[in-house]
């Protein structure tokens, strides 16, 4: 365990990139580049973190960084090391190179998916970190494969004869768990410990490694900005997103819930689920959500007790 | 207004869009974001570090004196005040 | 120099292979399927170095090439039709990003109707993403020109990638005796790639970022002077390539247009049906010449308007249509050129649309062209701009 003293303090993700106040990709990413053990190279797809580090002829990142497109984070980073091992064959390069691909769910759960599964079965030895914040906020707000049931989205918006996304959300580390690889773990910043400790994790594994890290948004969940770490401490405490990993197909609950706090308070707290509770208490969709919550916490508690 | 500096033309900027000065961002300060500023209360503050983590900015530099807002940078974001376990972290009107 | 059997996609496969090449990422689709096998059976057997990847589509093949060639490596893609038109975004962001990628493209028709025939639609659908564009006659050029085009793609001047075209099935299935080089000969030819830009740790660069309005353009100018420059890298290389192989290249090759009334220009293996066509018209008396173009990006006006002087009218040949243009994309690039000032007289052009869809053109068809554009360089009367040629009315 390392305690704060311990980290690093350079910082290769600085200051000075347009983010929004209190967006949880910049601390994420500050709390990514304190778990690097080497020369890493960072594979980054289009969305808020790559934009607003990146702005010609600024860049916020200290180290090796490259954006190609938005779908394809996994299949650059396939490609980049499929470089250092064919240039390492012919004598030219002999460093060993960490890799992490970093997205958001946008370019992770719907268009990235294909590309993330294929870098998956192929094996190839990188870190791929989704910053989950839950809908295309880069682009304004649009429901994504991970945005919860019920709540307003620009494209799943809270109207009257819709009220809010009728859908649950994918279950990545799932789909990531089914490709047989060595790791896969979901993380929240506001455990910063757990999550950097599994980012070492994963860079560490010897192959495909995934993490999804819930990354709150003040403008696209509507919370005042200073609420940040709170709102995703708030998500593993009413276990709406559980901490969690999966080490060679064994599942273990990282970060216990015994007594969970109601999913009520949870979508009390931002504003993407206030049409939840006025003009009308929606009880049938908070009682869904609690329902998808429940469930899902069993199923991974039992998954975790199969070992 | 303030006069712009003459951006390269085209056969002065380096190929392909690349940037190749690590941390330039550094050079773009968001300090005029703000409009509340995180004050430390440096006798309540017990250098936990919290604050430090969880900046989204790396404004909070840590230093012999424990820890320092980068004010070119903060964008007043207020996580460092709500996080601070000490409540040494007030968040004030920004003055014009 | 060895005389080897094989088919156009073997061909390529094998200059890949001497081209000591560190990453291949790509998709299988046929015709081009061949050139990946092939490739992947010298993998297999240890005959490569190459890193092969067998990525799960060609967006994600042409993803993985720019990865791989911003890091550094020299890296090889192939694809045709439906492959080339999924990467399409792709193409663009690896000229944007600089990767001197080279691909083969087994040239064939894009869907809808699907159709796995050759035709040049695909290549010409992404002609503006800003690839250098080369279109081979058959295998032995297909083979000469993908080693060329590594050197013209790596060239500090460049640094653009280069599609190598040949026509689906014609050519990439089609056995040649091809005249391959010794290895070593290649290796001096082809020298280890320096990147422009890479991933380095010691001066650690930020690739992609994202310019707004007041830096795109400079960008995309640096772009054009790139591709401007492959014109003479091109010719460059050309004459490096004689010296190791004893073979021609350039910007085009022409046949009989010293004295040529009429002439049919094209792009690929049409080009040698015509010739044969034309050498037996001349053998009657008929002033018909050929010009097979190499280099379709960039397009070489002035060889273009050169070759074209004394010529009464052209007939341009295009395998592929430009739904809602007056003439297809060949035609378009000749007929502009020609419309330069300064180029008197101008000859008399019209457009031949054929061979869509694998749709075979026979030396008759060909005969009959000539004879149209001799009827033209007579008359000075264009009686129909574009004709669609072997189409059942």
């Amino acid at each position: 365990m390392v305690t704060l003293k311990e980290l690093p303090t350079e910082e290769l993700f600085t200051s000075g990139h347009r983010l929004c106040a209190g967006c949880g990709e910049g601390i994420i990413n500050r709390m990514t580049m304190k778990a690097l053990r080497g020369p890493t190279v960072i594979v980054a797809a289009t969305g808020c973190n790559e934009v607003a580090s990146t702005i010609y002829p600024y860049t916020s990142w200290c180290l090796p960084w490259l954006h190609v497109a938005f779908e394809n984070a996994a299949a650059v980073a396939s490609g980049v090391e499929a470089a250092f091992k064919g240039m390492a064959r012919r004598g030219a390069w002999d460093k060993k190179v960490d890799i992490i691909a970093l997205a958001g769910d946008g370019g992770t759960y719907d268009i990235g998916l294909q590309a993330l599964s294929g870098a998956l079965e192929r094996g190839h030895d990188f870190l791929y970190i989704c910053v989950d914040n839950e809908a295309y906020m880069n682009t304004g707000i649009q429901r994504s494969g991970s945005t919860p049931l019920g709540a307003d989205t620009t494209t799943s918006p809270a109207g009257s004869s819709v009220p809010g996304k009728p859908e649950w959300k994918k279950d990545l580390i799932a789909i990531c768990a089914a490709h047989g690889i060595e790791y896969a773990a979901t993380a929240s910043p506001a455990y910063w410990s757990d999550y950097i400790t599994k980012v070492r994790k994963g860079i560490e594994v010897n192959g495909p490694a995934v993490i999804d890290v819930i990354s709150p948004c003040p403008l696209g969940w509507r919370y005042e900005s200073s609420l940040g770490i709170q709102m995703v401490r708030l998500a593993v405490e009413t276990r709406y997103f559980p901490v969690y990993e999966v080490e060679k197909g064994k599942y273990k609950i990282n970060i216990n819930i015994a007594k969970p706090k109601p999913m009520e308070e949870f979508l009390k707290a931002q504003g993407r689920f206030a049409h939840l509770f006025k003009p009308t208490v929606r009880k049938d969709i908070i009682d869904q959500i609690q329902a998808n919550v429940d469930n899902n916490w069993n199923r991974i508690t039992k998954l975790s007790t199969q070992n | 207004m303030s006069k712009e500096e003459k951006k390269p033309g085209w056969k002065e900027l380096p190929p392909g869009a690349v940037v190749t000065e690590p941390g330039s961002s550094r050079k773009y300060k968001t300090g005029d974001w703000r409009a509340f500023r995180p004050v430390v209360e440096s006798d309540k503050c017990v250098n936990c570090l919290l604050c430090w983590v969880y900046c989204p900015d790396a404004a909070i530099v840590r230093n012999e004196k424990g820890v320092e807002i980068n004010y070119d940078y903060c964008k007043g974001c207020g996580i460092c005040a709500k996080e601070c376990p000490r409540l040494a972290i007030k968040m004030m009107e920004e003055k014009k | 120099m060895t005389t080897v059997c094989m088919t156009g996609d073997e061909a390529v496969a094998y200059a890949v292979k001497q081209g000591k090449v560190d990453v291949v990422a790509a998709y299988p689709i046929t015709p081009q399927t061949i050139m990946v096998e092939r490739f992947s059976k010298y993998v297999a057997d240890g005959e490569v170095k190459t890193e092969y990847v067998c990525v799960e589509s060609e967006h994600s093949a042409m993803s993985a090439c720019v990865g791989s060639s911003l890091t550094g490596a020299r890296v090889f893609t192939a694809t045709s039709s439906q492959g080339l038109a999924l990467m399409h975004e792709m193409l663009y962001i690896a000229s944007g990003l600089r990767c001197p990628i080279v691909m083969g493209v087994a040239n064939r028709a894009l869907s809808a109707p699907i159709n796995i025939h050759g035709d040049q639609s695909d290549m010409m659908g992404s002609r503006d993403s800003g690839w250098v564009q080369i279109y081979a006659e058959n295998a032995q050029e297909a083979y000469d020109w993908t080693l060329q085009a590594f050197k013209i793609a790596e060239d500090e001047k460049v640094q653009l990638p280069v599609s190598v075209n040949l026509d689906g099935f014609i050519i990439s299935h089609c056995v040649e005796g091809v005249n391959t080089l010794e290895d070593t000969s290649v290796e001096n030819m082809l020298q280890t790639r320096k990147p422009m830009f890479s991933i380095d740790f010691d001066k650690p660069v930020t690739i992609g970022a994202l310019c707004f309005t007041d830096y795109y353009y400079e960008f995309k100018r640096q772009q054009v002077e790139a591709m401007r420059n492959a014109h003479s890298v091109l010719d460059r290389v050309c004459k490096e390539f004689k010296d190791a192989s004893g073979r021609s290249y350039g910007v085009l090759d022409a046949f009989g247009m010293d004295d040529a009334d009429a002439a049919i220009i094209c792009l690929g293996s049409t080009a040698g049906t015509a010739r044969e066509v034309a050498r037996q018209m001349r053998m009657q008396g008929k002033k018909v010449g050929v010009v097979k173009l190499w280099l379709y990006r960039p397009f070489p006006v002035e060889e273009i308007t050169a070759v074209f002087k004394n010529v009464k009218a052209v007939a341009v040949l295009d395998k592929a249509v430009s739904f809602g243009a007056q003439y297809g994309a060949l035609g378009s690039d000749v007929i502009s050129a020609l419309y330069k000032d300064g180029v008197e007289p101008k000859p008399k052009v019209f457009n031949i649309i054929f061979g869509l869809g694998g749709r075979d053109i026979q030396p008759s068809d060909l005969e009959g062209v000539f004879n149209q554009a001799l009827e033209v360089a007579e008359s000075g009367v264009v009686k129909e701009e574009t004709v669609f040629l072997g189409v059942r009315e």
